[in-house]
């Protein structure tokens, strides 16, 4: 057995977290539990580009598997990784840290706590993306509540207590049914080893019924309209680095979710539920883009915004199609640049100001340069313009849809054009304009972190946008190897 | 001649009875004394009950009135286990109180006893006797402070209730009694059969005596008052100790005598299960005392014991018999933490006397915020195995509504759990608590606490210790 790369994955950071539990706090000076906590993502960082080297682009089967008896004869815990895993956690690895070092300028009390939160967030978040078993999976996903839920409800503004409740209570009623679920699985089959089930697949009488309660809990993680009002809330009401992991990894926990269980899984049920998420996607994709450009509130435009990115996503995943997954799954990590990022800005000025609306800011070019340039990359970015990582995504998924459903397709490009309209409706009355609100002239440009945070995610968006061929060709085996898995088993049935 | 050994444990704790009540009465200012010894003589027969029964598969005494087996040896030493740590922490209690007498803890061990009798029991004037004995001293346990109005109200309540249900019981083991011609368990389950339908009523009087015992919906209107008056301490013992023994006894009920009989139980047993699920859940929103809050969610958490139970099937009864475990942990856990909200002898048992718990208390709130998801049953804390080892053997019997609905309070439930780690989280900070506690109050808490959440990590012992327990 070689060394269990992917246990240490999700370990470090809870080991950090532990250290700095023990760690004294003291008043006004927090240098040493940011240094810990960033030194300890920052490896886990290396060890996850380590991962991505040794990665085995080839093959589609799983590799780094860890087999470890957990429940005797019940449960193994078991991890690995294949080309659509090992995207996700690069992702949280890399968001992980640039959170951490946001964290300076936005949260002021109780710094340790939230970092401690944070850092078992991260722990969580690679234990879902890297689960092989149905039950180790549901414990990784489920537990992060916790973490998000006091990230919400101690860090956040006004009526964060409403947002953190119904984070916490929309998402676990979600779940449940995804553990009823599971459990039937485990009876129906006498397993739930992810790549076992790969191999004997289920029963087609009980797919659509397992499928169903995966979707619901899937369906609000996403999350898909109409149950995504949580997110909104949830999002303005986190503080920035909250709202930047929930943007940027949760809400992909979901997307994944429906690659690895509901099309992997399911592969009959998926076929007959195709209407049921194309009219959800197409609906998200339109009503949530108009509801961004009624919006006061930046955050809450940004996440309206998410909601029909996801739309994009769950579109191109039930697609079926290469293009259709392949492009879902660069979306999944664009959006997740991309969100980071203008959560990020949006955090920037608010820091400054202390206000998330719209119509406070005006003019900030003559002032700020060198914020309006990278903001105005990152709204191009979202829009999808290209030469950006977005422009990838959407349109290997639009290209998908084209070949599956020519109206579905057509209507989710109106979306397109709404999304260029609320981003770049952002941008103009907060950027443009004449400069009236007084205050903003004393406004001062990035910090160096601030500079540093956001350029590290510039980087990656314009490079996959001009190349992506290191995602693609990760990816391709594994969602070639899926859609192959996917066409036998309709065949055959 | 008996093999008296099997029975020891039983032997010993009513002879150390009869000894301190001798010496509470000969010593002056005896007190302290009785107190320390009562807790080395429940060690004493936890070690013997491990020494004699634990590798017992299934021996009778007794003209096979009295049965020992892995289910009464394990459920004698959670019991003992959660008797000794009770009386542990409650000391600092009693004093603030001033009624830290003999009595105490000799009513402890002696309801303790009566709960051994009870779990060994395998017929039904045993089984009554053993019921009674706890019964007596329980009720005296919870008018224990005397001076305070509530706390003898609840002592009233209880034992008028508690009486009446008694009372159904009897009648329903004498109907049982008049079908079958006896009164042993083994005897009695190879002479029942479904055809005679009075006999469904001697069987539904004993579950209604026995939900009354633990507190299921519609038979829980005692238990918040109850709880809520009698003395913190008391409380927690209320709310753990007799609960194994009734559960015990609930399963050696179902599963012996009325074992050829499923279909006359199964669907009642259903029906309590899901009541008190929801019914647990959805009362405990507006409470204000956390003993109440308490209350309530106990009765739920009995729901999902008795889920487990519904199952008619050796894992359904496993799976009840680890969630008792980790409900008593859980709940020793949280009592502990409740003991510890004093501030100039005065206790504090509201919900909004939690108030910004977390900036002046940090360690108390995060032992606290763990339990409370735990009982949330939210992963990867105990709780949650607890409930999925439930819905586990629930749905291997394809009981889909059940589990369900189950499910669906559990996130009711949350809400309320979530209410109250919101105000120590979320709200604005009150006047410090005392920080000086007993170490044992503090012990009880820590390991507790450590369990619930390390737990996941060695699943397999407590699933090995309770896969010997084969009763169908």
């Amino acid at each position: 057995m070689n060394f269990p790369i992917l246990s240490s994955l999700i370990l470090l950071p809870t080991i950090g977290a532990l250290f700095l539990f023990f760690i004294k706090e003291k008043e006004g000076n927090n240098t040493t539990i940011k240094y810990v906590s960033l030194f300890t993502t920052i490896v886990n960082f290396l060890i996850s580009i380590y991962l991505w080297i040794a990665f085995d682009q080839s093959t589609s089967s799983f590799q780094f598997i860890e087999d470890r008896t957990w429940i005797e004869g019940f449960i193994n815990y078991k991890v690995g990784v294949d080309g659509i895993s090992i995207l996700f956690i690069i992702l949280t690895t890399f968001i992980t840290p640039l959170c951490i070092i946001s964290v300076n300028n936005s949260v002021k009390n109780r710094l340790r706590d939230f970092l401690i939160a944070i850092l078992i967030m991260e722990s969580l978040m690679i234990g879902v993306f890297c689960a092989l078993d149905l039950v180790v999976f549901y414990l990784f996903f489920e537990a992060g509540l916790i973490p998000m839920f006091l990230i919400i409800g101690i860090w956040g503004g006004e009526r964060r207590v409403y947002s953190a409740f119904k984070f916490f209570l929309y998402t676990l009623l979600g779940s449940v049914l995804m553990l009823v679920a599971i459990i039937s699985i485990y009876w129906i089959t006498g397993t739930t080893d992810v790549v076992q089930l790969y191999e004997i697949g289920i029963d087609v009488k009980y797919q659509n019924l397992l499928w169903l309660a995966f979707f619901s809990s899937f369906a609000v993680k996403t999350p898909m309209w109409p149950v995504h009002t949580w997110l909104p809330d949830a999002h303005v009401e986190a503080p920035t680095a909250g709202s930047v992991l929930l943007a940027a990894i949760l809400l992909k926990m979901a997307g994944y979710g429906f690659i690895r269980f509901s099309l992997g899984l399911f592969p009959v049920a998926s076929e007959v539920f195709t209407p049921l998420i194309y009219t959800l996607s197409v609906i998200a994709i339109i009503v949530t883009s108009l509801i961004a450009l009624m919006q006061e509130d930046m955050k809450k435009l940004i996440a309206y915004s998410s909601v029909a990115h996801m739309g994009f996503v769950t579109l191109g995943i039930f697609t079926l199609q290469q293009q259709g997954i392949e492009g879902s799954i660069i979306q999944m990590i664009s959006h997740g640049l991309v969100s980071a990022a203008l959560f990020l800005t949006v955090g920037v000025v608010y820091d400054r100001m202390h206000s998330r609306l719209i119509s406070t800011y005006g003019g900030l070019v003559s002032v700020i340069p060198k914020y309006s340039i990278l903001f105005m990359l990152f709204a191009l970015a979202s829009l999808g313009l290209p030469g950006t990582s977005g422009f990838i995504g959407e349109f290997l998924i639009l290209m998908g849809a084209f070949k599956d459903n020519f109206l579905v397709a057509v209507i989710a490009s109106i979306g397109v054009i709404l999304g260029a309209a609320y981003m770049l409706w952002l941008y103009k009355r907060v950027v443009f304009g004449k400069l009236i609100n007084q205050d903003l002239k004393k406004i001062l440009d990035l910090n160096r972190s601030e500079y540093f945070i956001l350029s590290c995610l510039a980087g990656p968006i314009l490079f996959f946008g001009f190349y992506p061929d290191p995602l693609i060709n990760t990816i391709e085996v594994s969602v070639t190897d899926l859609i192959n898995m996917h066409n036998t088993n309709i065949a055959s049935k | 001649m008996e093999n008296l050994n099997l029975i020891l444990p039983e032997i010993f704790i009513s002879l150390s009875i009869m000894f301190l009540l001798i010496l509470g009465v000969f010593k002056n200012d005896s007190s302290k004394i009785t107190f320390n010894l009562s807790l080395f003589a429940i060690l004493i027969t936890a070690i013997i009950t491990i020494n004699e029964t634990f590798s017992v598969s299934r021996e009778t005494l007794f003209n096979e009135s009295v049965v020992i087996d892995h289910m009464s040896s394990l459920m004698k030493i959670i019991t003992l286990i959660g008797g000794f740590l009770v009386l542990v922490i409650s000391s600092t209690y009693l004093r603030t109180f001033k009624i830290f007498n003999i009595e105490y803890p000799v009513l402890i061990l002696s309801s303790i006893l009566g709960m051994m009798v009870m779990i060994s029991s395998n017929d039904l004037i045993v089984f009554y006797m053993g019921l009674e004995l706890q019964s007596l001293a329980l009720y005296v346990l919870a008018t224990y402070n005397r001076d305070q109005i509530k706390s003898s109200e609840a002592g009233l309540k209880y034992f008028v209730l508690s009486a009446l249900s008694s009372g159904l019981l009897l009648y329903g083991c004498s109907l049982v009694y008049g079908f079958s011609g006896s009164t042993n368990f083994d005897i009695i389950s190879n002479q029942l059969n479904s055809k005679e339908y009075v006999l469904t009523f001697g069987i539904v009087f004993i579950l209604v005596g026995l939900a009354f015992k633990i507190s299921a919906v519609p038979f829980h209107m005692w238990a918040p008052d109850v709880y809520e008056g009698s003395p913190t301490t008391v409380t927690l013992f209320f709310t753990i100790v007799p609960k194994i023994a009734a559960l015990t006894v609930f399963i050696r009920f179902l599963y012996v005598p009325f074992l050829n009989l499923i279909d006359q139980w199964q669907m009642i047993i259903v029906f309590l299960s899901i009541a008190s699920m929801i019914f647990g859940a959805v009362a405990a929103i507006g409470q204000t005392n956390i003993k109440r809050l308490i209350a309530y969610s106990s009765i739920s958490h009995i729901g999902y014991t008795l889920a487990g139970l519904a199952t008619a099937s050796n894992e359904g009864i496993q799976s009840s018999i680890i969630y008792i475990s980790i409900y008593v942990v859980m709940n020793l856990a949280l009592f502990s933490s409740l003991l510890m909200l004093r501030r100039k002898d005065q206790y504090y048992e509201d919900i909004d006397d939690l108030s910004g718990l977390s900036k002046n208390h940090p360690l108390l709130s995060l032992c606290l915020l763990l339990i409370l998801f735990s009982l949330a049953g939210i992963p990867p804390l105990a709780g949650f195995f607890a409930k999925f080892y439930v819905f586990k053997a629930v749905l291997e019997q394809s009981m889909y509504f059940l589990a369900i609905v189950g499910l669906l309070s559990t996130v009711i439930a949350a809400f309320y759990y979530l209410r109250i780690i919101k105000i120590m989280y979320f709200d604005e900070e009150k006047d410090k608590y005392d920080t000086e506690h007993s170490l044992w109050l503090k012990f009880s808490l820590t390991v507790s606490t450590i369990l619930i959440l390390v737990y996941f990590i060695f699943p397999s012992q407590l699933i090995e210790l309770v896969s010997r327990i084969n009763i169908i």
